[in-house]
């Protein structure tokens, strides 16, 4: 059972990890992770961040993100995952993303969850603009993101290897 | 009709955020369509000019120059996303 929100409301830790552990009776473990605006973002300057404007293409993003949880549902064993997304403007310490995992053992849980924050950052259509005192500018992917997707497609390679 | 969408940098540096167009005749993929439009739209040769890389989707989908372009579609271009 995936479910998938973009919204421009805040959401509450405690109520998705409730909804959660709703949707995956008989489930042995939850993983929840959460992402905050930061107080910096690597581009350019060193300018504090005022605010953060968050843009998507609506429909992809949530057809995106659904078609990433489906391949780590079919890696992993998975009861239940809840991914939310904020949009629209947002200040330092904000929360902006929730990804909610449970599945029935720790080890596949945490693994299906940083597969999903990986590929969600580089595959669903969001763009970050943040504005700063002396301006504003978009900001990039970072490298260390790309690396971290091509540790998953090594690990395929090798699987496939195997095979 | 094609329906084109820009997002993000794509959009400022292009000036609007979407637009209908003709599917011209010599169009079927993702690398004519670029090129149809770099040829006809100063703005978007702009554009591409100066983005370091330009993704699309087409129907919603990322599509490499090879996709198929086909009357009714929905093409987007956007920089590489930046979520999370």
């Amino acid at each position: 059972m995936a479910q998938v929100s973009v919204q421009a409301e805040d959401f509450d830790l405690g109520a998705e990890y409730r909804r959660l552990c709703a949707d995956a009776p008989g489930g042995g473990a939850v993983v929840t992770f959460c992402g905050l605006v930061r107080e910096y973002y690597d581009v350019g300057g060193a300018d504090e961040v005022r605010e953060l404007r968050l843009e998507h293409y609506p429909g992809m993003t949530e057809k995106s993100i659904l078609d990433i949880v489906r391949q780590a549902e079919q890696r992993w064993d998975l009861l239940a995952v809840r991914i939310v997304h904020r949009v629209g403007i947002l200040r330092p310490g904000e929360q902006i993303v929730f990804a909610g995992v449970a599945g029935r053992h720790r080890g596949e849980t945490f693994e299906a969850a940083n597969f999903i924050m990986d590929y969600l950052k580089s595959e669903a259509p969001f763009w970050k603009k943040q504005i700063t005192r002396n301006g504003s500018e978009w900001v990039n992917i970072r490298e260390s993101d790309r690396e971290a997707l091509s540790r998953w497609q090594a690990a395929d390679d090798q699987a496939s290897a195997r095979k | 009709m094609l329906q084109i969408h820009y997002f993000a940098s794509v959009r400022e540096a292009v000036g609007r955020d979407r637009e209908q167009i003709e599917l011209p005749g010599d169009v079927a993929t993702v690398a004519d369509l670029v090129r149809h439009l770099r040829t006809v739209d100063a703005g978007f040769e702009r554009m591409i000019g100066e983005q370091e890389q330009v993704l699309v989707a087409v129907n919603q989908a990322v599509a490499g120059d090879e996709g198929a372009v086909a009357d009714g579609d929905e093409v987007a271009f956007f920089p590489p996303m930046s979520g999370g």
